[in-house]
């Protein structure tokens, strides 16, 4: 490998590309496109309508511009909408018949596919482009009747799960984004626990593109039924390529009566290089639905990657005593952009949100907390507590919060409090003094910073997460 | 261990230290007194290597230009500066710093780094000698600690680290008597042939406790006047002025 791009790929390790044969839907966003998708994945007939309802809408749809972080304009007609492995269409069965270098690939993110060298207690779909490569665990899940598998298969398994619940919380026609998804989404993750279960072990899913000109565009669907409980983990990693890449994902969730889905996002694409060339722009719809009484949703974000993140992950709270919450870090380096924060729509009695949001801008990133509470005239009792901190590192980054509230109920009780800080100079000379360098110390103090949302990942997780803060952050302070 | 050389130092063209010499060779201790502003902490805030200031002048450490090492290499050879005013770092636990670190600075030295079952170990036996609560250790770094225990805190640091050139800088300022004899032990329990310290103070009361080789008077930038431990005793009876 060539000396500057090995120096390159100190900076983000994840960056390499796996040279794999694939199949390719052709360049271009029109009725063939989608039908080419529905019919490689043989999906039945109901699907490719669905798909065809989104894709007529989208002509009557603009790409929303309130935000901050502006880009140049997608050509949507010069991306490819699916891209799979050529092994992978050939359809291995087990794990034994996957291409080599995809469990490579995965090996060298440190994802492990093959279940003898499993990771404590965690089941891994692995994403790779446009298709799930690999489900681990299936069997020990089960046993519990807990379904954990592809998009794909869940359409052709469980179509009335999937007809039940898909687009129930955001709808086909719900914005550009959005409905672009579910005109030609790919794959993704499907998650059912039955009632009464408690989901045995960690469920996760990890994100790779790889190919280029690509956007991916992946669907996930978890439903936590009655009394239910399960924690799931996404991860997302990308090459380093000059071009943008768009990744625009729907993930839905649905929680019955006294269920629980917690949540946790740990966000890495390529965020582009130090003059801001390249990057995924990451313009994501996540949405969880309170749907019974007693249930809780909870949403954690460690979004470190991406050239652009343009994200929401926010709850409808239609249950009676439904929980909210939103534990997030932000951190932008360099020219990274993000407008991120959360919606809590309270429409239910004694419904309760908590949000904690952590933006953290070093070089000449900009980093906005964009959120929404709102309280329905029915929510009595309402409650919604939100703490913004932004940490600003040099003097040449911006922090940014914009809170919108709106109350319609006399008995709710809404808190906001935010605060904006710089890194504080003596602290990191007493770090110094202590024998710590300059990174190990920003990365210490930032750590400390955020620490209210780290410790809402799981723990199998935490650790990567805090190491990933501090390499996010190299080179942001001397 | 530590030669000063006509050190100078300005900040915004405000002199402040005016040609200062000291030498302290290992195992001396000195104290050094002064009134207000006479730059006892500017003294402090350059040796541990603080920006900010403008210098001229030399300082030899260990037999190395002093100058020509940064802040944390300064700490990995052994320096270490008790804070005035020690910083609180929220979100941070007192012992996850502490290990961290130990560690760095035992990495530096081609030291094993310590896991954390041996680090708890170690440093609850520090804190068990120096009589500090170890419950501190899972508290958040010095936030909501009183003056007392941020001072104590420093102490436990440099305990754990056993540095080579321990700086206190007025580490004695506002604590009461129990938290001064918590001080005082920790110094002494260190002091051995290898190790120097510098100890900053305005009152004579610390070295009631701890016996200086030295005491030095910092006036106007420079040292003015170089005596014997009786030397604080004098100050503490006629001031500044008559000396």
């Amino acid at each position: 490998m060539r000396e500057k791009e090995l120096e390159k790929l100190k900076d983000y390790k994840y960056g390499f590309t796996t040279d794999i044969e694939s199949i390719k839907a052709p360049k271009g966003l029109n009725k063939e496109v989608i039908q080419f998708i529905s019919n490689i994945k043989q999906e039945p007939k109901w699907m490719l309508e669905w798909r065809m309802k989104a894709f007529n809408r989208l002509q009557n749809l603009k790409e929303p511009d309130w935000q901050k972080p502006k880009y140049p304009k997608i050509n949507y007609q010069d991306l490819y909408y699916y891209s799979a492995p050529k092994s992978v269409s050939d359809q291995p069965k087990s794990l034994d018949d996957l291409d080599p270098k995809l469990l490579e690939t995965y090996k060298k993110l440190g994802i492990p596919l093959q279940e003898q060298n499993r990771l404590n207690n965690i089941a891994v779909d692995a994403v790779f482009d446009s298709v799930s490569v690999a489900t681990t665990f299936k069997d020990k899940l089960t046993e519990k009747g807990v379904i954990f598998c592809s998009m794909s298969e869940a359409i052709q398994k469980h179509p009335n799960l999937v007809k039940k619940y898909l687009g129930s919380v955001i709808p086909i026609t719900d914005h550009y984004f959005a409905t672009l998804n579910s005109a030609v989404f790919t794959d993704g993750s499907f998650v059912y626990i039955p009632k009464n279960v408690r989901c045995p072990m960690e469920l996760s899913t990890y994100f790779r593109i790889n190919a280029s000109e690509t956007g991916q565009f992946e669907r996930t669907l978890i439903i936590a039924d009655e009394g239910s409980y399960v924690s799931y983990l996404e991860g997302c990693t990308a090459p380093m390529r000059d071009e943008n890449q768009l990744h625009a994902a729907n993930v839905e969730l649905i929680a019955l009566d006294n269920a629980e889905i917690k949540y946790s996002t740990v966000q890495n694409w390529y965020p582009g290089d130090k003059d801001g060339k390249g990057g995924i722009y990451n313009f994501v719809t996540k949405r969880g639905a309170c749907r019974g009484k007693n249930s809780k949703i909870s949403w954690t974000q460690v979004e470190t990657g991406s050239a652009i993140t343009w994200k929401y992950p926010s709850c409808i709270l239609q249950g009676d005593n439904s929980v909210g919450e939103f534990y997030s870090i932000a951190i932008t380096n360099n020219y990274q952009k993000a407008d991120t924060g959360t919606k809590m729509i309270h429409l239910g009695k004694n419904t309760k949100s908590k949000i904690i949001s952590k933006g953290i801008s070093a070089g000449k990133a900009d980093n906005t907390y964009r959120g929404l509470v709102d309280i329905n005239s029915r929510a009595n009792n309402a409650r919604n507590y939100t703490q913004c901190d932004s940490l600003l590192i040099g003097n040449k980054c911006g922090a940014h919060t914009i809170p919108y509230i709106k109350n319609k109920n006399s008995s709710a009780n809404v808190e906001h409090e935010a605060t904006t800080s710089k890194i504080n100079e003596e602290q990191l000379f007493y770090c110094n003094q202590r024998g710590l360098n300059q990174e190990e110390a920003v990365s210490l103090i930032v750590n400390g910073f955020c620490k209210e949302v780290l410790q809402q990942l799981p723990m199998e997780f935490a650790v990567e997460a805090q190491k990933l803060v501090g390499i996010s952050l190299e080179g942001s302070v001397g | 261990m530590l030669k000063i050389n006509n050190l100078t130092a300005k900040i915004e063209n405000k002199s402040i230290l005016n040609g200062l010499n000291l030498e302290v060779k290992p195992g001396e201790i000195h104290a050094i007194m002064g009134p207000n502003g006479s730059g006892k902490s500017t003294l402090a805030n350059i040796l541990s290597g603080k920006k900010g200031y403008e210098i001229s002048g030399e300082i030899n450490y260990q037999d190395k230009d002093l100058f020509k090492l940064a802040i944390e290499e300064r700490a990995h050879k052994g320096l270490f500066l008790a804070f005035q005013y020690p910083l609180e770092i929220p979100g941070v636990r007192t012992s996850n710093f502490l290990k961290t670190s130990l560690n760095a600075i035992r990495k530096s030295n081609g030291k094993k780094e310590l896991d954390a079952l041996e680090f708890l170990k170690i440093v609850k036996t520090k804190a068990a000698e120096l009589k500090i609560d170890e419950k501190t250790l899972d508290r958040q770094l010095n936030v909501g600690f009183s003056g007392g225990e941020k001072k104590k805190n420093e102490i436990l640091q440099m305990s754990l680290f056993e540095p080579k050139m321990v700086i206190l800088d007025e580490t004695d300022s506002g604590l009461d008597i129990d938290a001064l004899k918590i001080v005082a032990n920790g110094v002494n329990t260190l002091r051995n042939n290898g190790r120097s310290f510098l100890i900053i103070t305005h009152y004579q009361r610390l070295l009631d406790y701890i016996k200086p080789d030295f005491v030095h008077i910092l006036m106007n930038g420079k040292i003015a006047k170089t005596g014997c431990s009786d030397l604080a005793l004098e100050l503490e009876k006629v001031g500044y002025n008559k000396i």
